[in-house]
């Protein structure tokens, strides 16, 4: 399917956040949508799949004009999404949530669950799709629950296919299934709109670009246009992709002593087993793994929010384990959580009142119960101005801000207490090019105040820049400690479970 | 907009970012206040209607509608001005009439302002009539029994009353901050053991009129009961004092902080450093606490005794008022006053027109029941309602 899009304009009040944006994509064509966070493209496709209407402008589906009141004409028309966010029922299996609204029938009314496995079972394999049928969408890894929304879309006979952020949730590995499926897609002669922010995706799979900044088209250039050079159309200034750093000068003493530490969940399984790890100051010790081998739960456990089974954890010598975090943000350590809506901040307070969550205690806030509310308003001005954060003012809710300056309100209220040990998980996680750069020249200044670090992240890139050393876990252990210029392969190879080439590490450990 | 900030900050330091603060906060109730508005006019509209085909004058002149349709037109007109001219005069109409608002407000406000601190602590305390009966068996029986100093009394009766409450709601937090236990459930089930206590207590002699079987107490001292000021009893001030405590409990205070902050993300509180379980108990003995209180209201403001009616349905209202406040306090007062206007204007309008009772009730319900269908209001008076149309499609689809 051929799309053209001329002119699209989108004006929320006085806020234009699509400007006159013009886009063509020929059948058969993977086509890259590349933009910041908050750069236009969601109000683009929204408007594309119905959800908005254009306040000027025209689509065109292989040259006719078309306008759609909702998505449900989108999707006759012949178009797919696949949102950030999946839309699936969780108790259903995969079948059933595949055939959902086109529910498949046996006798007159009466649903036949064969036909539909059957169904998505020759769907998944014409397009090689790999899904159970009969599998609960709740017992499903992230990947796979993508693949069904894609599914979901090919059953209503998409032809042009919107993919929004669909890596950002994913793996490296199944970043790369992920793509071996596009490609699939596109031989059949599907078109597909790919929605990211990450550069290399783009040149990886795109085979034109477009680069879309503050609500305008700034240009279409081919997949070999450099790294570098995408950046800056899409940030609008250049922008240094990899971080520079002085060698690190590491404490004497270790600041954190993690000994034993084994993590027992609620289900009773062991998910951190026997760590053993020291990070001293003034240096970033990295872990990384593939999500889900205990690291999440290794910083709960850092943090105070889980019980270990076993083991012991110190700040400078103190013991912190069982004492919850409270005890735990009082020695000093100062946590940025990979699941930052989740656990980060409270979306519908303001950014000044984000900005002291954890300290509002502390005498610079307030005296006995009552709260200081010049000095916290006088703080929030503060940080807003030295961590560069957008917002409309200090008494915005933190719901109201982009996801780039959700996270540096995160970030200043961490920083801006003495630390001892900082633990950022997934610090960049979903974040913009210009937003990572800032968050990774933070942790690092921070580093260089003799603060210890610790970084768990599933992105390698990141991993390798930010790191002094790197721990390596799998299945609950702490595999092996490395260089950060360890290559690529051989810490694939650790974080799939293979034994360290040399026993070196783990005597270190 | 990020760079104006600092620059207006550095002409004018103080004044200018207080006045646009208060315009912002002004700007941000806006919607809320005129639906409010707007839903309570719908309500009285709907009420129109029942008034009209409840009046047999008027039903019959529309048999000839057709013949003469002003005529039936212009007595709908007459009764519906009538009915709702009563209702404004016996809740406002006179100093009696705005003694007996505002005294049917007061425990609306103290058991509403419970339910709405719990509401910000993430909890839905449905038991505030139970932590009224307690209130008001404690608050009674101090109350009838002691022989203390007026004045003295009064507080002692008052305290003994917060108590009760608090502790019968404390109950509730402290069940699920340590074991989980549903706080509905916990709540529902504690109003009807409070209610049976009451019911108990009452077939005692030590709560009896001497000389007396009936399930009624004695009418608490002269002086233990609330003290006439500006025309009303002093329970009213109290009521108020204790909106202006929840008020500054939430917004000003280290503790309301926690509350807030759990009952908006106890995640993210949690991971902050809050206790979760600190919050739940405390919110739920404040609340049992303004209950309680609500409870004295009862039996120290009107020369009532203590009956197994003491707390009628007050605290489901609570519930009611609080929602139509939006849980915040000022919000708590301004729907109590409001319900106690159509209890105490009800009385003079059934008086006056013929008009049942129930009607008010019919206007509570639909009051609540259009607050809580903005669309609804929104569509019927073609309101567009930009900003927040625009923050549900962001919510939904970003």
């Amino acid at each position: 399917m051929r799309l053209e899009i001329e002119g699209l304009t989108k004006r929320f009040g006085s806020f234009t956040a699509n400007d006159q944006i013009d886009l063509t994509v020929e059948p058969g064509e993977i086509h890259a949508l590349l933009g910041e966070n908050g750069a236009g493209k969601s109000t683009l496709m929204n408007m594309l799949y119905g959800l908005l209407d254009p306040d000027e402008g025209t689509v065109r589906l292989d040259g006719e004009a078309v306008q759609f009141k909702d998505p449900g004409e989108a999707i006759e028309a012949g178009i797919g999404m696949v949102h950030q966010h999946f839309m699936l029922v969780p108790v259903f299996t995969v079948a059933d949530n595949v055939t959902l609204g086109r529910e498949q029938t046996g006798l007159p009314g009466i649903l036949s669950r064969r036909k539909a496995r059957a169904l998505v079972r020759e769907l998944s394999e014409r397009y090689g799709l790999r899904v159970d049928p009969a599998a609960k969408i709740a017992d499903i890894s992230v990947g796979v629950e993508q693949r069904v929304e894609i599914l979901k879309a090919l059953l209503n006979d998409a032809e042009l296919l919107i993919l929004d952020e669909p890596t950002a949730v994913l793996t490296p590995q199944e970043i790369e299934e992920l793509f071996v499926i596009m490609r699939q897609l596109r031989d059949d002669g599907k078109s597909i709109v790919f929605i990211t922010h990450k550069l290399k995706e783009v040149q990886a799979i795109a085979v034109r670009i477009t680069v879309i900044r503050r609500g305008k088209v700034i240009d279409t250039v081919e997949p070999t246009t450099s790294e570098g050079q995408l950046a800056e159309l899409m940030v609008g200034r250049a922008v240094s992709l990899t971080v520079s750093k002085a060698p690190a000068t590491p404490a004497d003493e270790p600041t954190l002593e993690m000994s034993g530490v084994t993590v027992i969940d609620d289900r009773g399984l062991a998910v951190v087993k026997d760590v053993s790890l020291d990070v001293h100051g003034g240096e970033i010790l990295g872990i990384a793994g593939v999500q889900g081998n205990g690291q999440t739960e290794l910083v709960k456990a850092l943090l105070g929010l889980v019980r270990p089974a076993a083991g012991s954890i110190r700040i400078s010598g103190r013991e912190i384990s069982r004492r919850g975090p409270a005890e735990s943000l009082r020695q000093g350590i100062g946590y940025i959580p990979e699941d930052r809506q989740h656990d980060g901040f409270i979306g519908s307070f303001t950014v000044a009142e984000n900005l002291v969550l954890d300290h509002y205690h502390e005498d610079d806030f307030s005296s006995g119960v009552v709260l200081d509310l010049a000095s916290i308003a006088n703080n929030a001005e503060n940080q807003i101005v030295q961590f560069d954060i957008r917002t409309q003012s200090a008494k915005s809710t933190v719901d109201s801000l982009s996801g780039g300056n959700q996270q540096k309100v995160v970030l200043a209220r961490e920083l801006s207490r003495p630390l001892k040990l900082l633990i950022a998980a997934q610090p960049t996680r979903g974040l913009d090019v210009g937003s990572i750069e800032f968050v990774h020249k933070r942790i690092i200044e921070e580093r260089d105040r003799g603060t210890a670090v610790l970084i768990v992240s599933t992105e390698l890139d990141e991993i390798a820049a930010l790191s002094d050393r790197v721990a390596v876990m799998y299945d609950g252990r702490v595999v092996d400690i490395v260089d950060p210029s360890t290559p690529r392969e051989d810490l694939g190879l650790l974080m799939a479970g293979a034994s360290p080439a040399s026993p070196q590490g783990a005597a270190d450990v | 907009m990020s760079d104006q900030a600092p620059s207006t900050q550095q002409q004018e330091p103080g004044e200018d970012r207080e006045t646009s603060g208060v315009a912002a906060t002004v700007q941000s109730w806006l919607p809320t206040v005129r639906i409010t508005l707007l839903s309570i006019l719908l309500a009285l509209m709907v009420g129109a209607v029942l008034i009209i085909v409840s009046d047999d004058e008027v039903l019959s002149k529309f048999s000839y509608f057709f013949t003469d349709p002003m005529d039936g037109l212009s007595a709908a007109v007459e009764v519906v001005a009538d009915t709702y001219w009563a209702l404004l005069e016996g809740a406002f109409g006179s100093a009696g009439a705005i003694q007996s608002t505002l005294e049917r407000a007061a425990p609306l406000t103290c058991a509403g302002l419970g339910v709405t601190l719990a509401f910000r602590v993430g909890l839905f305390n449905i038991g505030a009539n139970g932590q009224m009966i307690m209130g008001a068996i404690a608050a009674a029986y101090v109350g009838f029994t002691w022989d203390l100093p007026p004045g003295i009394h009064l507080i002692v009766a008052v305290i003994a009353g917060m108590i009760a409450g608090a502790i019968w709601g404390g109950v509730v937090g402290l069940l699920k901050a340590q074991t989980g236990a549903h706080e509905v459930i916990v709540t529902i089930m504690l109003n009807y053991v409070a209610l049976q206590i009451l019911r108990w207590l009452l077939t005692l002699e030590a709560f009896q009129v001497p000389g007396s079987n009936d399930p009624k107490s004695p009418v608490v001292d002269a002086d233990a009961q609330y003290p006439d000021l500006l025309g009303v009893h002093s329970g009213v001030f109290v009521a108020l004092l204790a909106a202006v405590g929840v008020w500054w409990l939430l917004s000003r205070s280290t503790v309301g902080f926690e509350m807030r902050a759990v009952g908006a993300n106890p995640d993210a509180a949690r991971t902050a450093g809050i206790s979760i379980s600190k919050a739940y108990i405390l919110a739920m003995v404040i609340a049992g606490m303004l209950a309680g209180l609500a409870g004295t209201e009862q039996v120290n403001g009107h020369e009532d005794p203590l009956t197994d009616g003491i707390a009628g349905e007050l605290g489901f209202d609570a519930i009611t008022v609080a929602l139509l406040g939006r849980a915040t306090a000022s919000g708590t007062v301004l729907a109590a006053i409001l319900f106690g206007a159509m209890s105490s204007g009800g009385r003079e309008m059934q008086a006056a027109t013929g008009t049942p009772l129930d009607l008010t009730l019919v206007l509570q319900a639909l009051i609540v029941l259009f607050v809580a269908a903005p669309a609804l209001v929104r569509s019927v008076f073609r309101v567009q309602d930009r900003a927040a149309g625009g923050a549900d499609l962001a919510k939904g689809w970003s």
